[in-house]
C-alpha cells in the first residue's frame, strides 16, 4: 500500500511537467498582452513596447519557459505582473475561502445527497421518488448564478437572515464563517446534490436486487439496517467516484460561485488574472489546481479499499 | 445538560447573530466602497487606469489641485511665482507637510515625482520636453526652468486625470517610470495598509492624522482635504447585481458605477441616493485606423458623419434616461470650457442614411472588409461598438464585428497590420471627460502618426493647434483654437464624438457630504 502511495504521488510529476507545459503553452499563443493592459487605453505603442521589455515578455518562448520552469522547480510561482505581490502569497490569500467554499458545499451535498437517493430508491416510483428526480433535473438545469441570486433575494434581501456577500474568516469565528458561507454552498451544491443523489439512486437501486439483500431481508434485517448497512455500502464505490469527479465540478462552480456572492477565493483570482493576461497567476492556479485533482484522485483510489476489502493495489 | 436537536439548532442560531451584532461600532468609523474595477496595481504614475488614479488620489497629495472650474489652485504648494519671462516657476511648499512614514516632504522629492511623472503623462512629456532644469532652492522651495514659457504647468501638476502628478519621497520617484514602485509611502491624506491588502478582495486605507489640509472648503482636488472616518475599505464586487443588492442591505455605504439597469431598483429604495458625482462624465468614441482602407481615405471617414445618431449610441450604452447622457457632444467634453459648436451641424442636422451612403459611393469605397473591434466585457463599449457595426452595415461597409475581451481587445489595437493580417478598422471607447475637454491631453485629436494613439492619424495641422494650445495668451485664443481644432476633425475625421456618458453613483442616505468631481473622492463625507 504504502508503495502504491509513494508510486502515485511521484506520478504526479510527469503529470504535472505536461500540465505546466501545456499551460504556458497556451497562454503564449493565447491572444493578449499584459504589457497593453498596463498601459492602458491611452498608451502609444512604444508605451506598451517599454513595458513589455520591463516584464521580460519580448523574450523567446524557450527563453521564458525555462525560466519559469526553473524557478517553478525552486518552489517560486513568480511574481504577479501587476500587483507585483508573489503569486504564493496571493494563492495563499485566496485559497481558505475557497477551500471553506468547497468543504461546506461537499459536506452540505453528500449529507443531502446520499439520503434523498436512497430514499428515492427505496420509494421507487412513488411521488417521493419522483420529486427527488425532479429536484436534480431541476439541480441540473439552473444555472449557479441564478440559484445564487434567488437565495441572496429571498433570505437576504427579503428576511434579512444571511449576508448577501463577502467572507469572514475561520480565524474570526465559527459562527461569521458559516454565516457567509451557507447561501454560496447551496447555490454551488445545487448541482452535485443532483449529480449525487442521482447516481446514488441508480446504484441502490441495482445492489436492491442482489441475492444478498434479499437474504438479509428473509433473515429479519430492518429496512433501515438493509439500506444504510448492506446496500449503501456495497453501492459507495461509484457514488465516491462520484464525489471525487465532482471535486472537479466544484472547482468550475466556485469561480461562478465566488463572483456572485464576492467570496476572495482562487475562482475570482483565476478570472481577474485571464482578464487581465497575468500569466505567473494563471500558471501558478492551474497548476494548484491539476495538483489538488491529482491528489483527489489518489485519495479516492484509497478510499476504494476502505469500502472494499476485495480491492488491493 | 442534554444536547437535543432543538438545542444545537438553537446554538447555531445565536451564534449566526452574533456577528450581526458586533460590529455595528466600527462600521460606523469605516466607510465601505465599492470600486468600479478591481485595484490591480498601485502605482498612479506606471497605470493609466482611472482606479489606479482614484487609489493615487486617496495616498498621495499634489502640489496643485484643480478645482471644480477646472482652473488650478496651490494644494501642497503654499505658493508659486513665475518669472516675467514665463520661464521659471518657483515653488514653494506649505510648512508642516509630512510624508506617511513621518519624514518631512521637501523640495527635493517633490522634483523626484515630478521627474519621473514627466516621463509618463502625455502633459508631463510636455513638460520634459520644455524642461531646461529643475533644481531645490532650499528644503521648501524649488524652480523650474522651462525653455519656452508654458502657462499650463499649473494645470498639469495638478489635473485630476490620469496620470497624476503624485508627490512621493524621494527614494520611491527614483523608480524607473516603467516600472511598478514597491514602496507606497503616500503624502495624502490617507495611508494605504499594505499588509491587508487583498488585490480583487479588498483595498484598506485608514486616516492619515498628521496630514495637514489646506483651510479652504474642499472643492474637487482643491483645499482642504479633512477626513471623517477612521478607515475607508474598498470592496471589489464584480458582479453588479450583487454589489446593488449589498448597498440595499447595508452591507456597503457607495457602489461607484451601478449598471444602468439596476438604476430603478436603486431609485426605490429610500435609503438610497443616486446622483451623479463626476460632472465631467465620459466621451464616447468612435476611432478608425488610418493606415489602411478603407478609412486611409477621408472621404469614407466623413461619409459616416450624416449617419451618426448619438442619441442611438447612447440609448444603448446608457438606456433611455436622458440624465444619463448628453448629446450633442463636440470634440471637447460638453460642460467644459473649451466645449464649443463650430461646424456642430454635421452631427445635428437630420440624419441622412441617403446622403452617407452616396459620400461613401462617392468616396470610391471598393467593398474592404472592415473589422470593427468589440469588448465584450465592458457593456458601454460593446453597446458602442454594436450601435456603430449596424450603422456601418446600414451605410454600405463590409463590417466584420469581432467580439473579444478587453485584454484580448488592447492588444489587437497595437498591430498595425491589414485586417488581412490580425489588424483592425475601427473600434468605440470612451476617453475621461476631463483629459478631452482640453487639447493638451486629448489624444483622439493627436496627429503625429505613428506615435499617436491607436489609429495613427497624420494631421499635422492638428499638432500645430495643439502647440497653439499650449502657447495661448488667455482663454478667448485658446477657445478659437478649440473652435479651429473641432472644425478640422469634421474635415479629417481622426474619429466621431458619439455623445457624452454621464454615470450616476449610489450610496446610503446616511453620508453627507459627497463632493461632485471627476472622481470618487472621501475628504469632506460623514455619516450621520
Amino acid at each position: 500500500m504504502y508503495a502504491y502511495v509513494a508510486r502515485r504521488i511521484l506520478a504526479t510529476i510527469p503529470v504535472m511537467a505536461v500540465v505546466a507545459l501545456f499551460v504556458f503553452s497556451l497562454l503564449y499563443i493565447a491572444p493578449g498582452d499584459p504589457a497593453a493592459v498596463i498601459a492602458g487605453d491611452q498608451a502609444t505603442p512604444e508605451d506598451v513596447e517599454r513595458i513589455r521589455q520591463s516584464l521580460g515578455l519580448d523574450r523567446p518562448y524557450l527563453v521564458r519557459f525555462g525560466a519559469w520552469l526553473w524557478d517553478i522547480l525552486r518552489g517560486d510561482l513568480g511574481v504577479s505582473i501587476f500587483t507585483n505581490l508573489p503569486v504564493s502569497t496571493m494563492i495563499a490569500q485566496r485559497i481558505e475561502p475557497t477551500l471553506s467554499l468547497m468543504v461546506v458545499t461537499l459536506l452540505f451535498a453528500v449529507s443531502v445527497a446520499v439520503p434523498m437517493g436512497v430514499v428515492a430508491a427505496w420509494k421507487q416510483g412513488t411521488l417521493i421518488d419522483r420529486m427527488v428526480m425532479a429536484f436534480a433535473v431541476l439541480g441540473f438545469s439552473v444555472p449557479v448564478f441564478v440559484v445564487g441570486y434567488l437565495l441572496a433575494y429571498v433570505f437576504a434581501l427579503e428576511l434579512d437572515w444571511l449576508p448577501v456577500q463577502g467572507y469572514t474568516s475561520f480565524r474570526e469565528g465559527f459562527g461569521p464563517w458559516l454565516e457567509n458561507l451557507v447561501l454560496p454552498a447551496i447555490a454551488l451544491g445545487s448541482v452535485y446534490i443532483a449529480l449525487i443523489a442521482r447516481i446514488t439512486r441508480a446504484t441502490m437501486l441495482e445492489v436492491l436486487q442482489q441475492d444478498y439483500i434479499r437474504t438479509a431481508r428473509a433473515k429479519g434485517v430492518g429496512q433501515r439496517g438493509i439500506l444504510f448497512l448492506h446496500a449503501l455500502k456495497n453501492a459507495a464505490v461509484p457514488i465516491v467516484t462520484v464525489i471525487g469527479i465532482g471535486i472537479a465540478l466544484l472547482i468550475g462552480g466556485a469561480v461562478v460561485t465566488e463572483s456572485v456572492f464576492a467570496i476572495p477565493g482562487l475562482g475570482r483570482l483565476t478570472v481577474d488574472a485571464i482578464l487581465r493576461r497575468d500569466y505567473p497567476v494563471i500558471q501558478g492556479v492551474v497548476l494548484l489546481f491539476s495538483f489538488v485533482y491529482v491528489l483527489v484522485n489518489l485519495a479516492i483510489d484509497l478510499i476504494y479499499t476502505l469500502l472494499d476489502p476485495r480491492i488491493r493495489y | 445538560m442534554r444536547l437535543t436537536r432543538r438545542r444545537a439548532l438553537a446554538a447555531g442560531a445565536a451564534a449566526l447573530a452574533v456577528p450581526r451584532l458586533a460590529p455595528a461600532q466600527a462600521q460606523a468609523r469605516t466607510l465601505r466602497f465599492v470600486p468600479q474595477a478591481n485595484l490591480a496595481n498601485i502605482d498612479p504614475v506606471w497605470s493609466t487606469a482611472v482606479v489606479v488614479r482614484n487609489h493615487g488620489l486617496m495616498i498621495y497629495d499634489t502640489l496643485f489641485g484643480v478645482g471644480a472650474d477646472l482652473r488650478p489652485r496651490p494644494q501642497m504648494a503654499a505658493g508659486h511665482e513665475v518669472s516675467a519671462d514665463g520661464r521659471r516657476w518657483t515653488i514653494a511648499l506649505r510648512p508642516g507637510l509630512k510624508f506617511h512614514d513621518g519624514e518631512r516632504v521637501r523640495a527635493r522629492d517633490c522634483i523626484a515625482s515630478i521627474a519621473r511623472w514627466a516621463k509618463r503623462d502625455v502633459l508631463g512629456q510636455r513638460l520634459d520636453a520644455l524642461l531646461e532644469e529643475m533644481r531645490a532652492l532650499d528644503d521648501d522651495r524649488f524652480e523650474i526652468r522651462l525653455k519656452r514659457p508654458w502657462p499650463g504647468l499649473a494645470f498639469a501638476l495638478g489635473k485630476p486625470s490620469a496620470n497624476i502628478c503624485a508627490v512621493m519621497p524621494e527614494r520611491v520617484a527614483r523608480t524607473d517610470p516603467f516600472q511598478q514602485i514597491q514602496d507606497y509611502t503616500g503624502s495624502g491624506p490617507f495611508r494605504f495598509r499594505q499588509d491587508l491588502f487583498r488585490p480583487g478582495d479588498v483595498v484598506v486605507y485608514e486616516r492619515f492624522a498628521d496630514y495637514v489640509p489646506r483651510e479652504e472648503p474642499p472643492d474637487l482636488l482643491a483645499g482642504g482635504k479633512r477626513v471623517h472616518f477612521d478607515r475607508v475599505e474598498w470592496r471589489v464586487m464584480p458582479d453588479p447585481s450583487t454589489a446593488a443588492a449589498a448597498l440595499q442591505n447595508n452591507e456597503v455605504d457607495w457602489w461607484e458605477t451601478p449598471l444602468a439597469d439596476l438604476l430603478p431598483l436603486l431609485r426605490r429604495h429610500r435609503d438610497i441616493v443616486v446622483e451623479r458625482i463626476n460632472e465631467f462624465g465620459n466621451l464616447g468614441v468612435l476611432r478608425f485606423n488610418f493606415l489602411h482602407p478603407p478609412f486611409d481615405n477621408p472621404a469614407v471617414r466623413r461619409a459616416l458623419l450624416p449617419a451618426i445618431d448619438q442619441r442611438a449610441f447612447m440609448q444603448a450604452a446608457m438606456g433611455t434616461d436622458a440624465a444619463l447622457w448628453r448629446v450633442p457632444a463636440g470634440v471637447f467634453t460638453p460642460g467644459t470650457p473649451l466645449a464649443n459648436d463650430a461646424g456642430i451641424e454635421v452631427l445635428t442636422r437630420p440624419r441622412d442614411l441617403e446622403a452617407a451612403r452616396r459620400m461613401l459611393r462617392e468616396a470610391g469605397y471598393r467593398g474592404e472588409r472592415v473589422v470593427m473591434l468589440s469588448a465584450t466585457d465592458l457593456p458601454v463599449l460593446q453597446s458602442l461598438a454594436e450601435v456603430a457595426a449596424d450603422l456601418m452595415r446600414r451605410v454600405g461597409f463590409n463590417v466584420d464585428l469581432q467580439a473579444m475581451d478587453w485584454g484580448t481587445h488592447i492588444q489587437r489595437r497595437t498591430n498595425r497590420g491589414p485586417v488581412e493580417q490580425g489588424g483592425w478598422s475601427a473600434f468605440c471607447t470612451t476617453w475621461e471627460g476631463l483629459d478631452v475637454s482640453v487639447p493638451g491631453s486629448h489624444q483622439p485629436i493627436r496627429g503625429h502618426g505613428a506615435a499617436a494613439w491607436a489609429g495613427w492619424p497624420t494631421i499635422p495641422r492638428l499638432e500645430e493647434l495643439r502647440e497653439a494650445w499650449f502657447e495661448a495668451a488667455d482663454p478667448e485664443q485658446e477657445r478659437r483654437i478649440a473652435e479651429e481644432i473641432q472644425r478640422l476633425v469634421w474635415q479629417e475625421v481622426p474619429f466621431i464624438p458619439l455623445g457624452q456618458v454621464l454615470p450616476v453613483q449610489a450610496y446610503r442616505r446616511s453620508l453627507t457630504g459627497v463632493l461632485k468631481g471627476s472622481s470618487s473622492m472621501f475628504w469632506g463625507v460623514r455619516r450621520t
